[in-house]
């Protein structure tokens, strides 16, 4: 049983380690443009609301604390009603992580005009880097866009998870599902984790003079 | 299944600590550091990255087996950045080389 449990986490991470090279081409590629244009992704940094970034980076953290908790209820043997509680918090933080994202940020991005392809427009006082400011949401909105396909496949795997719960499927010998999916869960919230800093937080928010 | 149990005190301090470092490196964006501050804000990044793999992820119970396939993956990665980086950062340390054509007369010459 050991060597089971074992090679499902092995398998897991393989797969995981797929996903390291899969965002770290898009970090890669983020940190080239962010070299090239400086100012322009540094203007583009202070146009998102660094409280939203913050709060969701919270969200999430609470989401993977709630996800090692229904493994850890498994694991301990309690009823299925506590691992089904945890499996649907940890959806209702990822449903409020993306809500937060899609309608109070992805929603007034497009009402500002800040999404390319969509009436983008480049504001005067941006300057001469201007022109590279839509260059900046261009990754914001694949990088963040990309991580929510994640979040949202995830929900799905744990609506999965919960079914099983609710038939009994899980105890303290048999609990592999769970943990794997508990590492796929924590891989995105560590890809947030990077996202948030990237994003938000290195574009020079001083410059603002303190608060937002 | 016999995997290791983390108690459930453990989670709660990692929890509060990611907490913590959360609202460590949002007040620290609000400094002017110079380069300083993308540099603190990966630091801490890196270091909540490590708190979620060993705990939550559960690594730090894991095989050798299992860290060394993950290292691979971080160290693949290293290597993609590192190569990227090092031609797009350094392009333009030395100047254009002169074009071929300099060399039409000396040929002409031999010739």
């Amino acid at each position: 049983m050991e060597q089971q449990h074992e090679a499902a986490s092995l398998g897991m991470w393989v797969f995981l380690v797929t996903e390291i090279m899969f965002f770290g081409g898009l970090f890669a590629c983020y940190a080239v443009y962010r070299a090239l244009h400086l100012q322009a992704f540094e203007l583009g940094s202070r146009l998102l609301d660094v409280r939203f970034g913050a709060a969701n980076t919270a969200v999430l953290i609470a989401s993977s604390l709630t996800m090692a908790l229904a493994i850890h209820s498994a694991q301990t043997g309690k009823r299925k009603s506590v691992v089904m509680f945890y499996l649907v918090l940890t959806m209702i933080l990822g449903a409020a992580f993306l809500g937060i994202k899609f309608t109070f940020e992805w929603r007034h991005d497009f009402v500002d005009h800040l999404v390319p392809g969509f009436g983008f427009e480049v504001r005067p006082e941006w300057g001469a880097v201007g022109q590279q400011v839509p260059m900046f949401f261009c990754f914001y909105f694949f990088m963040t866009g990309l991580h929510a396909l994640h979040m949202i496949i995830g929900i799905g795997i744990l609506t999965v998870l919960t079914i099983m719960a609710s038939r009994g499927r899980f105890n303290e010998q048999y609990y592999a599902p769970l943990e794997v999916t508990g590492l796929y869960w924590h891989f995105v919230d560590i890809v947030w984790i990077f996202l948030f800093p990237l994003l938000y937080l290195i574009g020079g928010h001083y410059a603002m003079g303190g608060g937002h | 299944m016999s995997g290791h149990v983390v108690p459930v005190r453990v989670y709660m301090g990692v929890f509060l600590g990611l907490l913590a470092l959360t609202a460590l490196t949002t007040w620290v964006s609000y400094f002017d550091l110079g380069p300083m501050n993308t540099v603190v804000a990966l630091a801490i990044a890196v270091t909540k990255m490590l708190l979620v793999i060993l705990f939550f992820m559960h690594v730090k119970y894991s095989s050798g087996l299992t860290r060394l396939v993950i290292l691979a993956g971080f160290f693949w990665f290293a290597i993609l950045a590192a190569l990227t980086l090092s031609d797009e950062l350094t392009r333009n340390w030395s100047p254009s080389p002169a074009p071929w054509s300099f060399l039409l007369p000396l040929i002409r010459g031999l010739l």
